[in-house]
């Protein structure tokens, strides 16, 4: 990554290509967002490069003035996967959404978070295939209604958080399309070094709007939101209440905020970000910010390392390499046919 | 002790004198290390100067239960003073380490032809597994062949037993004294075979020193046993060859080489991406050993994310590479698709096998030329070479760099399961011969007011090749269609017509810069031309040459740019009276000549499994050219004319 700091402003960052999502789309707010925080990264454009999926968040690269590569369903992690190991310089994003992650491509954003390639990559949840007009999708909650699902689906959603900390993943984040702490959590994952997952809560406002509202709502967002911030108490309400550990059951539980028992945020911790990635909304607030933060080696930094160390002390000769092995010498031919 | 029945003819003795050529099978189970014998007599008999072709026949099982038919594994080896082009079509000697392996192998075997035979392990068990209800060795049943047997198990176990390995270790060292034996047959140098025990077993040294002994027991049997006259000693002369420095490779090994040297020519870093699958992962063995020549090596978690992590490599700026066989290059596919869009260099290796689905795994075929030429959503033509032998690999691998990194396109090269497996001997190639393409990547941004274009075209109709990471060029690409120059996303109707035009345009191009085709055996214009493509080179080079010594007038073409063809191919082609297509598929190639060049294209079809016959396509000829009508040949079918089997 470019460690020199690269001045631009969010207007450098958004390209001349019009903007095609629905009117009202949370995408706009997540777009915005981004393009605010380069500047604030440092980055250089030429060495930014989103890469995505399909579906509506996957036109995401079309709009930022830096490299961008719009590629096919689920497959955007083994690109960058590729793209990143060929030249570890670059900044790589992945753009992408529930379907795309965790159904179609659910093989390699597991793989992707357990080798710990260093990317950001941002999962739009909407709970909904909205490019291909509605259907329900994996992460859909149970009874929702879809053309697909005209009774409603029955098959239980997964929980995208729970997923990448099965699959190994080092950084684990949770933001809301329109809220203002959006920028903080990509800032976050920016410096995180190894694959940062950041699961965005994003309303579909034509196929399944207000979706996330017990939570995203003005009225609701007090008491329903739980901002984790490192080394500060576990605080939401406006501090009044907090989260302990119920050490009977040997889970979390919601207490006064001035209990001494609420917790320290320790992003490090596995078996607390578990715990809080599973918290079920109806009795707690749900868990934003980052959830979970322990650095690893990258896989790029450990491809190359083990790259370097088998070729180091070897010249690359090609005329050796074709002649090697057992040889033998024709002088002049024995005899004609 | 040895014993031997005759009963063969004069003319069956001498049908083929042994001085010129001898084809050899070493026959067993699974677990008795044929492969490896197979392979280091290769090796004496390449550095005996020897032409050679190997035909490895294993079965898809790691370990099958011991001692039943199908887990019989076998290595042929045909080698002579002559050329040889083919693994040979009926074994003049078959070594059978026990019943199922007799069983299997013996009815392939020439009349007349030599059977030795481990009669140590002829019990009523192991008869038994192999479905034999007597002793073959003592009922008659083989009197058409010479044989001979003794207890190979037992004179291995009384060789290895100053070394005090346990009975089971010590009847491991079975294949070494059966090579000794061969080694003693064809009076070679047991040097070469000594070394490599040492280095293999280099931290095992009791067990170099028992294989050893078992190697040189094997070798003074066959000195002082007297076994009489159809077991003895011959000497096959050197082959004629180019002067020059050899080794022997197999396709794996030479399309790995030629892989890295086309690497090199472009002067690009290599990215290769594969998942496991038989028989392609030689492929990446062989490459992840080689990192010093800049190479990337990728297990992936699957077929598409391996094609696609190469497609991200290539829009880094390295050379792309991915490989499989046809159900993993199925599932490639959709990759490919976009890598025809946003028109990024990519080679797509594929070593074929018996399909469809999984199908023969350990046996060859070449059924996927179809897949490779049709088989995607849409137009989306690629460039398509095959490969006709181990040797021929390297070069197509080449090539393919070649067209891919000079059309910014994806290239499928086809390869396949006896190519990949089969060993030949090579005359090392001098690098400076080869003429290096080197690529350049675009990085002149454009004038104030001017927008980049990253779909601009050059005379070979290729875009340019703009990595991330340089200033001034930010673009952005994918599988959606854009508007010819900037690239950015249009849909218009005219747009895609001109695009997919442009598309189409560029991969019928490479024609341009491929050699025209040439008749590699008999002449143009001739009464019958046999067109083949991949690794039935061998039979039907062969098989041509008997024709032309026979007096008819026959020529071999053998395509290797399926897609596009060469520019002369249609004159080339409508130059001969009858043309006949044999390949190891149902009539592929055969469609296409039929589609592009309204030519009346006949088949010569065979599934087997295993390679053709030089016989067969004798036959085929024969019958195309209405001599001794003998249309069909077992396990071939011949078809007179379209869709109509005779």
């Amino acid at each position: 990554m470019n460690e020199m700091t690269t001045i631009t402003t969010a207007k450098d960052w958004a390209s001349d290509q019009e903007v095609r999502w629905c009117p009202g789309c949370g995408d706009y707010a997540v777009l915005k967002a981004v393009q605010r925080t380069m500047p604030d990264l440092g980055v250089a454009r030429e060495k930014t490069v989103f890469i995505s999926g399909i579906g509506c968040s996957s036109r995401f690269p079309y709009y930022m003035a830096c490299y961008g590569f719009h590629t096919i369903h689920g497959r955007a992690a083994a690109i960058a996967t590729g793209a990143k190991l060929a030249n570890p310089e670059l900044d790589v994003w992945i753009i992408t959404g529930d379907g795309d992650a965790l159904s179609i491509g659910g093989n390699h954003t597991m793989h992707v978070l357990r080798r710990n390639l260093d990317c950001q990559i941002l999962l739009f949840n909407n709970e909904i295939y909205g490019l291909t007009k509605g259907q329900y999708s994996p992460t859909s909650r149970v009874g929702t209604r879809s053309p697909s699902t005209p009774f409603g689906s029955v098959d239980r959603p997964v929980t995208p958080c729970a997923f990448a900390l099965g699959s190994g993943a080092r950084f684990i984040a949770r933001g809301i399309d329109v809220h203002k702490n959006l920028p903080d959590v990509l800032k976050a994952a920016h410096a995180h070094r190894g694959a940062s997952f950041v699961e965005i809560f994003q309303n579909c406002i034509v196929y399944n709007d207000d979706v996330f509202a017990s939570f995203t709502e003005k009225q609701a967002a007090a008491e329903k939101q739980l901002w984790l911030e490192a080394g500060q108490k576990m605080l939401f309400a406006g501090g009044a209440k907090g989260i302990a550990l119920d050490r009977e059951r040997l889970a979390l539980k919601v207490v006064p905020g001035d209990d001494p028992d609420v917790l320290i945020h320790d992003p490090t911790n596995r078996q607390l970000a578990a715990m809080l990635i599973l918290m079920p909304t109806e009795a707690y607030p749900i868990a934003l910010g980052v959830i979970y933060e322990d650095p690893r080696p990258t896989f790029e930094s450990a491809v190359i390392e083990q790259n370097e160390a088998a070729a180091s002390g070897k010249t690359p000769d090609l005329q050796a390499l074709v002649a090697k092995g057992q040889t033998w010498m024709v002088e002049k031919e024995p005899h004609q046919i | 002790m040895a014993t031997a029945s005759h009963r063969v003819t004069q003319t069956e003795a001498t049908a083929r004198p042994p001085q010129e050529a001898v084809v050899v099978r070493f026959a067993g189970d699974s677990g008795d290390g044929m492969q490896l014998t197979g392979g280091q007599f290769t090796l004496s008999t390449a550095l005996a100067g020897n032409d050679l072709a190997t035909f490895p026949d294993f079965p898809a099982e790691i370990r099958a239960p011991q001692g039943t038919t199908f887990g019989v594994s076998a290595f042929q080896i045909n080698f002579g003073s002559c050329a040889i082009d083919t693994a040979g079509d009926q074994p003049d000697v078959l070594i059978a380490m026990n019943p199922a392996a007799l069983k299997v192998n013996a009815k392939e075997v020439r009349d007349g032809g030599l059977l030795i035979v481990d009669e140590g392990e002829f019990t009523a068990r192991n008869l038994a597994k192999a479905g034999y209800e007597q002793n073959p060795l003592e009922d008659g049943s083989l009197a058409k062949w010479q044989v001979v047997h003794f207890n190979i198990s037992q004179l291995t176990l009384d060789a290895v037993k100053p070394f005090g390995l346990g009975n089971k270790e010590a009847l491991r060292c079975k294949n070494m004294w059966t090579l000794g034996l061969a080694l003693w047959m064809f009076d070679r140098d047991r040097e070469p075979i000594v070394d490599w025990l040492k280095k293999k077993f280099a931290k095992a040294p009791e067990l170099a020193e028992a294989n050893i002994a078992a190697l040189n027991a094997g070798h003074a049997y066959g000195e002082t046993a007297e076994m009489g006259a159809p077991f003895k000693q011959h000497h096959i002369a050197a082959a004629p060859a180019e002067p020059g420095l050899y080794r022997t490779v197999t396709g794996a090994e030479s399309l790995a080489l030629g892989l890295v040297a086309g690497c090199q020519l472009a002067g690009l870093k290599m990215f290769f991406g594969s998942y496991p699958i038989t028989p392609a992962s030689p492929l990446l063995h062989h490459l992840a050993r080689l990192k010093e020549f800049g190479i990337t090596t990728f297990q992936a978690e699957d077929e598409i994310a391996a094609a696609c992590a190469a497609i991200g490599a290539s829009y880094a700026g390295q050379l792309g590479i991915t490989s499989s066989s046809g159900p993993g290059i199925a599932l490639k596919m959709e990759a490919v698709g976009l890598a025809i869009m946003t028109e990024l260099p990519l080679v797509v290796v594929n070593s074929q096998r018996g399909g469809p689905s999984t199908g023969l795994p350990t046996k060859t075929e070449q059924s996927d030329l179809y897949q490779a030429v049709y088989g995607r959503n849409a137009d989306s033509p690629v460039p398509v070479i095959a490969a006709r032998s181990p040797a021929d690999a390297f070069d197509c691998a080449i090539e393919a760099c070649r067209i891919a990194t000079r059309y910014m396109t994806p290239v499928i090269l086809l390869t396949d399961g006896y190519i990949a497996n089969a060993a030949e001997p090579w005359r090392v190639p001098d690098m400076s011969n080869y003429q290096p393409f080197p690529v350049s990547f675009f990085d002149t941004p454009p004038g104030e007011g001017e927008a980049v274009m990253p779909y601009s075209r050059n005379e070979d109709l290729a875009r340019p090749w703009i990595r991330p990471g340089t200033p001034g060029l930010e673009h952005r690409i994918g599988g959606i269609e854009k508007a010819p120059g900037t690239g950015n996303i249009d849909y218009r109707p005219e747009v895609h017509q001109e695009m997919t035009n442009t598309r189409v345009g560029k991969v019928l191009g490479v024609a341009n810069s491929i050699p025209d085709q040439e008749v590699c055996l008999g002449r143009e214009e001739a009464e019958l031309a046999v067109v083949g493509w991949g690794s039935t080179f061998g039979p039907i080079h062969q098989a041509v040459r008997r024709a032309i010594a026979k007096g008819q007038d026959v020529a071999h073409v053998h395509v290797r740019h399926i897609w596009p063809m060469p520019k002369n191919m249609s004159v080339l082609l409508k130059g001969f009276k009858h043309i006949l297509v044999p390949e190891m598929n149902m009539g592929q190639l055969k469609t296409v000549l039929r589609d592009q060049f309204l030519v009346d294209a006949k088949s010569v079809t065979k599934v087997s499994g295993h390679p053709f016959r030089i016989a067969e396509i004798e036959a085929a000829i024969d019958a195309q050219l209405g001599i001794d009508s003998r249309a069909r040949v077992e396990g071939t079918t011949f078809t007179t004319s379209a869709g109509e089997n005779a």
